[in-house]
């Protein structure tokens, strides 16, 4: 009998294929994911017209966040919500019931991921230098930064979603608990506030999570080079960054592992 | 090439203090229709989601197409590869059309039948480009068949397939199963309808309370080929009934009385879902 099984690579392809169609023709999905971080970049920027040090805009500072928590945004929080729900919609266990390996569907929703989290990065940094005369990096090696900040955070996020998807209950109820978490986040890494100036304890509790990080990051990116003095650590420390990541890239690719359920508990 | 597709020996399941699967035994042979009837809660959902390898089992042995169902890895994708399965209702691929969704599944499979070909068998034709949220309830549950047939399953695993349709929808969907019998597919069915179990299965087995309490065929299932037929008739205009095992005998007597036609004569023998009620009823008492 000719039993030659469909690859990884081409069942993966083939499963991102279909998810980035649903999600294209899902409207809420689209307008929250990619429209949302725009309309906040909107009402942030034109509230907040002043320079946080000289030669700084808030836009300026504001744009390096708002691509950082894209990053969760597309992957820990769309795939934690998106994850519970086709656990109950039943697309998880007819996959299962197929010979495509679990690894595809995984594949599939990075593809997802990728794409979603590129199309926002281009309409923030398009709004921003359209309207808000936000300054796109000079330099290759800042562009560099920018490129593998987006692709370990984005691996994070996806392996985080992917494990968190675990804890909701049921899809209804996903994203009230995964939202607020999100939002927390958002408000004490140096999204919607100025890192520097909030509380002691509120950054050495956000300094847990990777968000914190990412957006330092994108700030070394977005920010001159001057800014770095700000920074609580003194320095733009993308080493620490890059460690720090890591850590959480293996926590979280042992969390997926380990925790994940094709099917909701009886 | 084994003439049993699926066997089972000793199988047993528990949740909690309850024994959903009691330890039974069954076979499926080779290219039969297999029926599984029984209340809800009677342990078929449990037995059929083992074989399917999507529960564990607690203890017994297990072969589906020569394989324990527990089997992980790239062994497993091969066993999958040649099974189909319908759950019960679901409501994923929403945002999809119907041709988009059986193009993608086709892709999962190493030797899928032509997405096309297989959207026509279910009578999807007109509708592959609908999404399938679209799709009433008879479409949908067709579109769950066209996806379980696509990857040429040697063995087809149908749980309850034609919850919800109307009674051309079942006629149309008894056509396809039959035309995949005669392909020689293996199939298993678990279904509430007893009339669709009599004419689509080729064997029958009752499982109520975690035990098979009868297993034949739709003819001698639960001594229905022995048991008394019914006559009746109507005499001085009130109906009369008589119970007999020598049916042809009593009737000889009752034809010697009239002389001629008998008013309203029905013979009959006790249906499939008469006999099924008996079984659970005296499996209840």
């Amino acid at each position: 009998m000719n039993q030659k099984l469909p690859s990884l690579l081409a069942t993966g392809r083939s499963r991102g294929g279909v998810e980035v169609r649903q999600f294209m023709r899902q409207r809420e999905s689209v307008v929250f994911t990619l429209m949302f971080p725009v309309l906040l970049l909107l009402i942030f920027g034109s509230v907040f017209k002043m320079n946080i040090v000289p030669g700084v805009t808030f836009s300026q500072y504001f744009v390096a966040g708002m691509i950082a928590s894209g990053l969760v945004n597309s992957g820990f929080q769309g795939l934690a919500i998106a994850i519970p729900m086709e656990r109950d919609d039943g697309t998880l266990k007819r996959l299962r019931g197929t010979p495509m390996p679990a690894m595809a569907y995984f594949l599939g929703k990075a593809i997802l991921v990728v794409l979603s989290t590129v199309a926002q990065i281009i309409m923030l940094l398009l709004v921003g230098v359209l309207l808000f005369h936000v300054k796109l990096p000079i330099n290759a090696n800042h562009w560099l930064v920018l490129l593998w900040i987006t692709a370990l955070g984005s691996a994070v996020s996806t392996l985080l979603g992917i494990a968190f998807s675990s804890i909701p209950r049921s899809g209804r109820g996903a994203s009230a608990v995964v939202t607020p978490i999100v939002l927390v986040l958002q408000f004490t890494s140096g999204v919607f506030f100025i890192f520097n100036e909030l509380p002691t304890w509120m950054q050495y509790t956000a300094s847990i999570f990777p968000l914190r990080w990412m957006t330092q990051g994108m700030r070394s990116v977005f920010l001159p080079e001057s800014f770095s003095a700000h920074e609580v650590g003194h320095s733009w420390e993308l080493g620490k960054i890059a460690l720090i990541l890591g850590i959480w890239l293996i926590i979280g690719a042992v969390l997926a592992l380990k925790t994940f359920k094709w099917e909701r508990s009886r | 090439m084994s003439e049993t597709a699926v066997r089972v020996r000793g199988l047993v399941k528990t949740y909690g203090d309850t024994k959903a699967v009691a330890g039974i035994d069954f076979d499926v042979y080779s290219g039969e229709v297999l029926a599984f009837l029984g209340p809800n809660g009677a342990g078929k959902t449990t037995t059929v989601e083992i074989l399917e390898g999507f529960r564990d089992r607690e203890s017994g042995e297990v072969s589906v197409l020569g394989v324990d169902p527990a089997i992980k890895g790239v062994e497993a994708r091969r066993w999958r590869d040649q099974l189909g399965i319908v759950l019960q209702s679901t409501s994923d691929v929403a945002e999809l059309t119907v041709a988009e969704t059986v193009h993608h599944f086709a892709t999962l499979y190493s030797n899928p039948r032509d997405p096309s070909e297989v959207i026509d068998s279910v009578g999807l034709g007109e509708k592959r480009k609908s999404r399938c949220r679209e799709l009433s309830g008879g479409q949908r549950r067709r579109l769950d068949v066209a996806l379980g047939i696509l990857g040429n399953p040697k063995l087809l695993f149908l749980d309850e397939p034609t919850t919800g349709f109307d009674p051309e929808a079942r006629r149309a969907f008894w056509d396809l199963i039959r035309s995949l019998r005669a392909d020689g597919t293996t199939i298993l069915l678990t279904t509430h309808y007893l009339e669709e179990a009599e004419a689509l299965a080729d064997r029958l087995i009752v499982i109520n309370r975690g035990v098979i309490i009868d297993t034949g065929t739709p003819q001698s299932i639960g001594g229905r080929n022995q048991a008394e037929a019914i006559i009746s008739w109507n005499e001085n205009n009130s109906l009369q009934e008589l119970r007999t095992t020598t049916p042809t005998h009593a009737l000889g007597e009752i034809m010697g009385r009239f002389g001629g036609e008998i008013p309203e004569l029905r013979v009959r023998r006790p249906s499939l879902e008469e006999t099924y009620l008996e079984m659970i009823g005296s499996d209840e008492s």
